[in-house]
């Protein structure tokens, strides 16, 4: 019989511990067959953040490390230039990016450092559940903004992509959405796409994926998916914020 | 014996480098030497001041506040450690540019044209030697050997066209001193 | 051959020359000479990189990173910024990691000023950090220690996988005096066992410092403790000066044991049999010495550039069997020998 479907071997056997119908999993899986497609096993240190992802360095076969809320864009920094034969790829929630970690995204981005960041943005705060994120829509609700997100108090959502893309250095950032298939394999090809930069060591490169956080947003998996159709998704237009090879930024 | 010295002046005037010289010189010496600058808001616009202790022995506390070497190459240096020099101690004042006489009657006290010498150099910045030239004329404190290796050890390089400025002012202080008043 | 350097450019060469070509750190006075030394030095190094973070807390994460990999690196700050490294001081510790922290302190709290203090010993000593952990700390007294002392901490952060501060006040940082270097400090240590360096022919690494389970992290912390027990065992390390016949045995660390050396010279002049007991390390503190003598001496009096935050451990050490008396300046005064020969005469 032939196998048409199998586990990257940059993914072990751990079931994910992850709630029905999140983002997590599937993501986990897309870096891991990139890490596999690429040959880059053996050199990826990948940074766990804190958050629902805290424990991904359960899943990866390759070097782990867990980092502080928000820091791991430095901590990333200290590998990399420690060791610039390493692929460095830092998960990070949107709590833990766009918020904790605001500084240190934006300084690693600055300095062009030449690694991958993958950013999951379901505007909520998951492990600690289900607050209001830096990401939240207005009017959306959540454990504290149980009226809604009110821009009178709490101000609006933050575009991390569009933000980082008024940057010189970085090479490449996209945003993209786990909403449907066609987005499904967007997301796919994205990730592999900034591995791939940062091995020929092109610099910078950024992944936002729209995910669903089933859970906190009080939805059923299909409701989820509906929710980030019509709301998440115009809020966060997909699409290539940044394609700029670092010979045209330094011209 | 232990000389204990506070270097004061302006900003810009070389105090800090003018203590450098006096350290290096007494490593070269062989003494035990230290040098601290009072860093810090006071050091922009207003006074410059460091420490500089040069020992046989081992140093204790390298901030000096009983100096028994004073030099004060301006009026409000004179004015803020005057009455901190330990009896018997040495005051070096820089006559150009404090019109105000010294009170205490139980130290050593040498006026000096300092800056008027520099500027008779060419060079009011080469003060700060001129005042080396006169402790070492006055005071002893270091040998004139280890300053003049000091001061080839520091202009060296691209400073090193300096150095021969810097060794005349250095004899025009210590000139200065040794004739009679 | 002697050099006359300053304390922060000295210790700073030192640490490049135990291996350390990794620095990461954010401006502030005054020990802004460590990143302006290592900002020349470190890119003509092969394999040398210096960063300027955006903050003391990326400084201190990117140190994560590096030493992640089993290289020697380091970070430096002074008071406020120091405050800010305190998370991930814990993370450090927490996930074993070796690391070098120099600490410049200056006056506090809040922005305070620029001046040198010792107020923030008890943020090196007694935690500072989150949770259940010790950090070695290693206090220099002269230019000539602050390099001797910051190979040390390499040394020691390697052997226990553990952070280590180089502590010192502004003045230490700021002066010059004759030092003497070594061409190359050796580094003796294997990391290969848990480096981060890519899972190449081995099992990934993993560095973390969670443990969910009540008891894998009490396990955890006990494992810890022993290390740190080990610690206070064999690094603990102290100066004495004429304490052998000594009826009144100061306390003093850093620069004020310079100032208290003069004084107790003062004091014996004078007939008064004084003596000295110098922590060089800070944590572990050296009980035992003080426990001694507490045996012979009449009194102890602490001496500090602080309100008195060492004077506890002098207090814990000697455990009431005589009085501890505390002599201190803040706000960036140094205590002079008069004032603590008076201090000592005052309790006479």
């Amino acid at each position: 019989m032939q196998k048409v479907f199998e586990r990257p071997k940059s993914l072990n056997d751990r079931p994910f511990h992850y709630c029905p119908g999140c983002g997590h999993g599937i993501v986990h899986r897309m870096i891991a067959e990139a890490i596999d497609e690429l040959g880059l096993q053996d050199r990826t240190v990948f940074i766990s953040p804190v958050g629902c992802s805290v424990f991904a360095y359960w899943y990866f076969e390759t070097d782990n490390v867990q980092a502080a809320h928000g820091r791991a864009p430095a901590v990333g920094t200290g590998i990399k230039r420690a060791n610039p034969d390493s692929i460095v790829i830092s998960y990070q929630g949107d709590g833990d990016l766009a918020s904790s970690g605001t500084a240190e995204i934006i300084h690693a981005a600055a300095r062009g450092e030449n690694f991958t960041v993958i950013f999951i943005n379901n505007a909520i705060y998951g492990m600690t559940g289900g607050q209001m994120a830096p990401t939240t829509l207005v009017g959306q609700a959540t454990s504290t903004s149980p009226y809604g997100r009110d821009p009178k108090f709490a101000g609006y959502p933050i575009h991390v992509s569009e933000m980082l893309a008024t940057l010189k250095a970085p090479r490449y950032i996209e945003r993209t959405s786990l909403n449907n298939v066609a987005n499904l394999t967007r997301t796919k090809r994205a990730i592999k796409k900034a591995l791939d930069m940062q091995n020929k060591g092109e610099g910078f490169t950024f992944v936002e994926v729209l995910a669903p956080c089933p859970t906190n947003w009080g939805l059923d998996p299909n409701e989820s998916i509906d929710w980030m159709e019509s709301n998440l998704i115009p809020e966060y237009p997909l699409g290539v914020y940044r394609d700029v090879k670092t010979a045209e930024v330094k011209s | 014996m232990t000389y204990e010295i506070i270097l004061a002046g302006f900003g810009g005037q070389g105090i800090l480098f003018l203590g450098k010289m006096i350290a290096l010189a007494g490593m070269i010496d062989g003494k035990e030497v230290s040098w601290i600058p009072s860093y810090g808001p006071e050091m922009r616009g207003g006074t410059a001041n460091c420490s500089v202790v040069v020992s046989d022995r081992r140093i204790g506390t390298p901030v000096v506040t009983h100096p028994n070497v004073l030099v004060a190459m301006n009026r409000p240096s004179l004015e803020k450690f005057e009455s901190t020099i330990q009896p018997g101690g040495h005051l070096l004042i820089n006559k150009t540019l404090i019109e105000i006489p010294h009170t205490r009657q139980d130290i050593d006290v040498t006026y000096l044209e300092i800056t008027a010498l520099a500027g008779e150099l060419g060079n009011p910045r080469l003060a700060n030697i001129v005042a080396l030239g006169g402790l070492i004329g006055r005071v002893g404190l270091v040998s004139r050997d280890a300053v003049i290796e000091a001061l080839k050890k520091e202009l060296s390089g691209k400073k090193a066209a300096l150095l021969d400025l810097n060794l005349k002012a250095l004899d025009a202080g210590q000139q200065a001193v040794l004739l009679p008043a | 051959m002697k050099v006359l350097m300053k304390g922060n450019e000295a210790l700073s060469e030192a640490a490049i020359r135990a291996g350390a070509t990794l620095y990461f750190g954010y401006p502030i006075t005054p020990q802004n000479e460590v990143g302006e030394y290592m900002s020349r030095r470190l890119p003509t190094i092969p394999g040398g990189a210096y960063i300027q973070a955006e903050t003391e807390v990326a400084s201190i994460n990117m140190v994560y990173g590096a030493v992640s990999t089993g290289r020697r690196a380091m970070t430096s700050s002074s008071s406020p910024g120091i405050s800010l490294m305190m998370e991930g001081i814990s993370y450090l510790a927490g996930a074993e990691l070796p690391a070098v922290v120099v600490s410049i302190m200056r006056g506090g709290p809040g922005l305070g000023n620029i001046n040198p203090e010792q107020a923030d010993y008890f943020q090196a000593t007694k935690g500072g950090g989150h949770g259940s952990y010790r950090m070695i700390v290693l206090a220099p007294a002269s230019v000539q220690e602050m390099t001797d002392l910051t190979v040390l901490a390499f040394d020691l952060a390697d052997k226990y996988r553990n952070p280590v501060m180089v502590i010192a006040d502004g003045n230490l940082g700021q002066m010059m005096e004759p030092v003497e270097l070594k061409d190359s400090y050796p580094n003796n240590y294997d990391h290969s066992a848990w480096a981060l360096t890519g899972a190449k022919g081995r099992k990934g690494h993993t560095i973390t410092s969670i443990y969910l389970d009540a008891d894998e992290m009490e396990d955890y912390i006990h494992k810890l403790y022993r290390k740190y027990g080990e610690i206070e065992r064999v690094e603990t390390r102290h100066e004495e000066f004429l304490t052998q016949d000594a009826d009144v045995v100061i306390v003093a660390y850093g620069i004020v044991s310079r100032v208290v050396r003069s004084a107790v010279e003062l004091l014996r002049a004078e007939g008064i049999k004084a003596g000295m007991v110098r922590p060089i390390t800070l944590w572990p503190y050296p009980k035992a010495v003080l426990r001694k003598l507490a045996e012979t001496a009449t009194f102890f009096l602490a001496c500090e550039m602080s309100m008195g935050q060492m004077v506890e451990d002098v207090q814990l050490s000697v455990e009431g069997r005589r009085p501890v008396y505390f002599y201190g300046r803040s706000g960036g005064n140094v205590p002079t020998p008069a004032e603590v020969v008076a201090a000592v005469r005052q309790r006479m």
